[in-house]
């Protein structure tokens, strides 16, 4: 039985991976123009209507961390002069770069015919394809994303991202694809994403069960890669939702928990909620950490990285695509203020059965890590559990510390322990 | 009245500079009732408008090379730059208790993210986070940026309790229109006679402006300029050179001296940006709002924070200040781990070397305490320049 069940697991990593290398093989076939862009703030259905493959380096970055690669490319663009300091995503493509553009399917990527540059939540975006540019030197549109700073974005800010999309966005993309505007299609594919959309909120909310069928955080990351890259509004994403939605359902009719790469977790002893993105160069190890002790991540704030579908419902309007398209971009997480992450995720401890919150705190990202001690204080405070901090980066594996990170969970996995048996709480962190 | 004295007059600005409780504010404040103080942090808010109605802009630029930081590292992890936990520092060691509300310009995630912070730490107090425009078209961006300003507008009468005219607004333009042209005088008067006005100097008087009202810190440039005239200083073998990627936490003011110290001459530098970054005067007849807004699009540095959509227009106001202020070369001073400055800076470089003007690198904390490296390397600069100059 559980060799079926890995078997189905697998199905549906298979397809997702599939799909992935799929997008590669389209970018790298010379066939099509293509488009690069971010993973927040991803504006997949628009670059469809433009006949354009989406590139998107967030993801090449990662691919590379997993398969090891992105530690000697970072060298090489800290060779080239650029900071320890900054995101090591921005480092990793940059190394990329000066090391023959490889895609992870092994043929070189073209050169971007657009930066499509999407200003959603993080500054470096901008920096980013500003330096990208001084190599392309392909078109570069800016998307101004305003910022979220009062949990309520106001009309005015939905006006200046559709003006931006109708002025300057759309007319680039034509010029750039020659390929006419069409609304219509621009709608199709925004129905497909709601659809798909549908099955994700689902799948996320799932893990409100005990035993959780799934892990909303390493496993999450495999889940969202169709829906947060090249494949939001495609009838592909509408049938791997459905696909996974079915085999999420038999793990639930079989009182399964989670799924892990060494087969069934066992007994599902703690339940966690994540902030922050994993560390992707010891990705299997960082994980093993958590299943090992059978704790399991029932929500992340990482899940919600390339769209918040949940929290306050939104989902792609066919009936106002351009509106649609601002309000999806004002709405991911990192363009979102600290007192509402801080509401979402207290919320997802309380919803979710948690037994408190975990930071992984990355040392390159300020959009992310700047004020997490601080939402970590007020989440504790508001649900009563305690939280946990660790320190990784995304993919330099320099600042992976496997002792140490392991010696901060098991600490905290004793504290929810003693919380459990009535004893006091105290913060695991740095 | 008598002229004051060069001694009078630095005094003054050390005396404002030392202070990070920020008497002169306070005193300020206390003196009519019904005053209110707006805090704001690098780079950039329309100050005018906070004059305009009535209040006190006060720059928030970080606790300085001394303020021992207790409370603020419990915020802040090892890997952020130090003008977040300091900036927190002042405000729960009660520094800053008597100002009213803070402003958090859209320069980079993590004053972004403090913006949050203070909304969760302190309620009751006037919050905002101020977004200038990435979209430079008037009727895209300047729209936009318009119902900003708007909005800042009402959000500042609701705490004055009155109404904020055009005329107000105008008005305003005209004291930092003024402002700025003093500014200016300083900045050009020290390109021409570097020697007569010591840099750090130039410094703390730049920084006097972040505390004073406008009017104040113009009548004190003007005096800085009388008196810095009659001095007679010895002309040093020195080299120009200007500073860039100090524009949010500040280098502590040891810094600034040792580059002096060691052979270099600073003839421009990013600073203060707030004060410097509308390169034009802004109209004082007609709609004040727009005119700012229209300011904003077309007449503000081309900088770190701020998208360049032509991009061989990058670096334009580097090159610009370079020519302008005859420099041989640029120090690149930036903040540890500052996204903005880092990750501008390898751009910025390759257009350097593109026209073969020398520069170096160098990263500091507000509170970098050793500096005797940074001596040694712009000491270096200096003489390779000065190498390259004779050669
Ligand atoms: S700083 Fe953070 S959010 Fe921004 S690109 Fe890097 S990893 Fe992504
Ligand atoms: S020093 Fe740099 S990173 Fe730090 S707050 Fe200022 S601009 Fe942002």
């Amino acid at each position: 039985m559980s060799e079926k069940l890995e078997i189905n697991k697998s199905k549906s990593q298979i397809l997702q991976k599939e799909m992935i290398t799929s997008n590669y093989d389209k970018i790298t076939s010379g066939e099509c123009k293509v488009s690069s862009t971010f993973v927040p703030g991803n504006l997949n259905e628009l670059v469809m209507c433009f006949d354009m493959a989406n590139n998107l380096p967030e993801i090449n970055a990662i691919q590379n961390g997993m398969r090891k690669k992105s530690g000697g490319m970072i060298m090489e663009a800290e060779r080239q002069g650029h900071s320890e300091d900054v995101c090591t995503y921005v480092k990793a493509d940059v190394g990329q770069m000066a090391k023959g553009n490889i895609a992870p399917n092994g043929k070189p990527f073209p050169n971007p015919d657009l930066l499509l540059l999407s200003y959603t939540g993080c500054f470096t975006f901008l920096k980013w394809f500003e330096l990208l540019r001084e190599d392309y030197k392909c078109p570069t549109v800016m998307l101004h994303v305003p910022y979220d700073a009062n949990g309520n974005p106001t009309k005015s800010m939905r006006d200046y991202i559709v003006k931006q999309l109708k002025e300057d966005v759309i007319p680039t993309m034509e010029k750039v694809s020659g390929v006419k505007f069409d609304i219509d299609r621009l709608r199709e594919y925004m129905r497909n994403s709601a659809k798909a959309e549908d099955n994700m909120v689902w799948m996320l909310e799932q893990s409100k069960r005990t035993p959780s069928p799934i892990d909303c955080y390493f496993g999450g990351v495999y889940y969202m890669g169709p829906i947060f890259t090249a494949f939001r509004g495609t009838q592909d994403a509408i049938d791997y939702y459905d696909f996974l939605r079915t085999e999420i359902q038999e793990r639930i009719d079989l009182g399964l928990g989670v799924s892990t790469p060494e087969g069934d977790m066992g007994e599902e002893k703690y339940r966690l909620v994540v902030e922050g993105p994993p560390n992707w160069t010891s990705f299997r190890e960082f994980w093993k950490m958590f299943y090992d002790e059978g704790a399991v991540v029932v929500a992340s704030s990482y899940s919600k990285v390339g769209g918040v579908y949940d929290y306050d419902g939104f989902r792609h309007d066919p009936e106002n695509p351009l509106e649609s398209l601002a309000d999806y971009c004002l709405g991911v997480y990192t363009n979102r203020n600290l007192p509402t992450r801080v509401d979402m995720l207290a919320q997802n401890v309380k919803d979710y059965n948690a037994d408190g919150l975990l930071i992984n705190s990355i040392k390159s990202c300020n959009s992310f890590a700047a004020g997490q001690l601080m939402m970590m204080r007020q989440i504790e405070e508001i649900t009563g559990k305690p939280g946990a901090f660790i320190e990784t980066d995304l993919v330099d594996p320099r600042y992976f510390s496997a002792a140490n990170v392991k010696n901060r969970l098991e600490s905290y996995f004793q504290m929810i322990d003693q919380k459990r048996r009535g004893g006091g709480s105290a913060t695991v962190a740095a | 009245m008598c002229a004051k004295s060069l001694k009078e007059v630095v005094d003054y600005c050390q005396e404002l500079f030392d202070d990070i409780t920020f008497q002169s504010a306070r005193k300020w404040k206390d003196a009519e009732p019904g005053r209110k103080v707006i805090g704001y942090m690098p780079v950039y808010v329309p100050r005018e408008i906070i004059h305009a109605a009535g209040f006190l802009p006060l720059g928030i630029l970080g606790g300085g090379a001394d303020m021992e930081v207790i409370h603020g590292d419990a915020y802040y992890q090892s890997y952020i730059c130090r003008i977040p936990r300091s900036t927190i520092e002042l405000a729960v060691a009660g520094n800053i208790d008597f100002v009213d509300g803070m402003m958090f310009p859209s320069i980079c995630d993590v004053i972004r993210n403090l913006s949050g912070i203070w909304q969760l730490m302190f309620k009751d107090k006037y919050v905002r986070y101020f977004d200038t425009p990435q979209n430079f078209k008037g009727e895209v961006g300047g729209e936009f940026y318009q119902r900003e300003l708007h909005e800042l507008k009402e959000g500042l009468e609701e705490l004055a309790g009155r109404k904020i005219t055009n005329e107000d607004i105008n008005k305003s333009i005209a004291v930092y229109n003024e402002n700025r042209e003093w500014i200016e005088k300083v900045y050009a008067y020290r390109a021409k006679t570097p020697w007569k006005t010591a840099s750090w100097e130039v410094y703390i008087l730049m920084r006097a402006g972040m505390v004073l009202p406008p009017e104040e810190h113009t009548q004190l440039m003007q005096d800085y300029l009388a008196a810095v005239e009659t001095e007679d200083r010895p002309k040093r073998d020195n080299c120009r050179v200007i500073i860039q990627g100090s524009f949010c936490e500040q280098p502590p003011l040891n810094l600034v001296k040792s580059i002096e110290l060691s052979g270099c001459y600073i003839v421009d530098d990013d600073f203060m940006m707030v004060a410097r970054w509308l390169q034009k005067d802004v109209p004082t007849d007609g709609d004040g709002i727009h005119n700012l807004s229209d300011a904003f699009l077309n007449y503000s540095a081309e900088s770190a924070f701020k998208f360049e959509n032509v991009m061989e227009e990058k670096g334009t106001h580097m090159f610009d200040a370079i020519k302008k202020r005859g420099a041989e070369g640029v120090i690149f001073a930036a903040p540890s781990f500052c996204d903005p400055a880092l990750l501008d800076q390898p751009m910025m470089v390759n257009r350097l070397k593109e026209k073969n003007v020398p520069f170096i690198t160098m990263q500091y904390a507000e509170n970098s305490g050793q500096m005797q490296p940074i001596r040694e390397q712009s000491g270096t600069f200096a003489d390779s320049i000065k190498l390259w100059s004779a050669a």
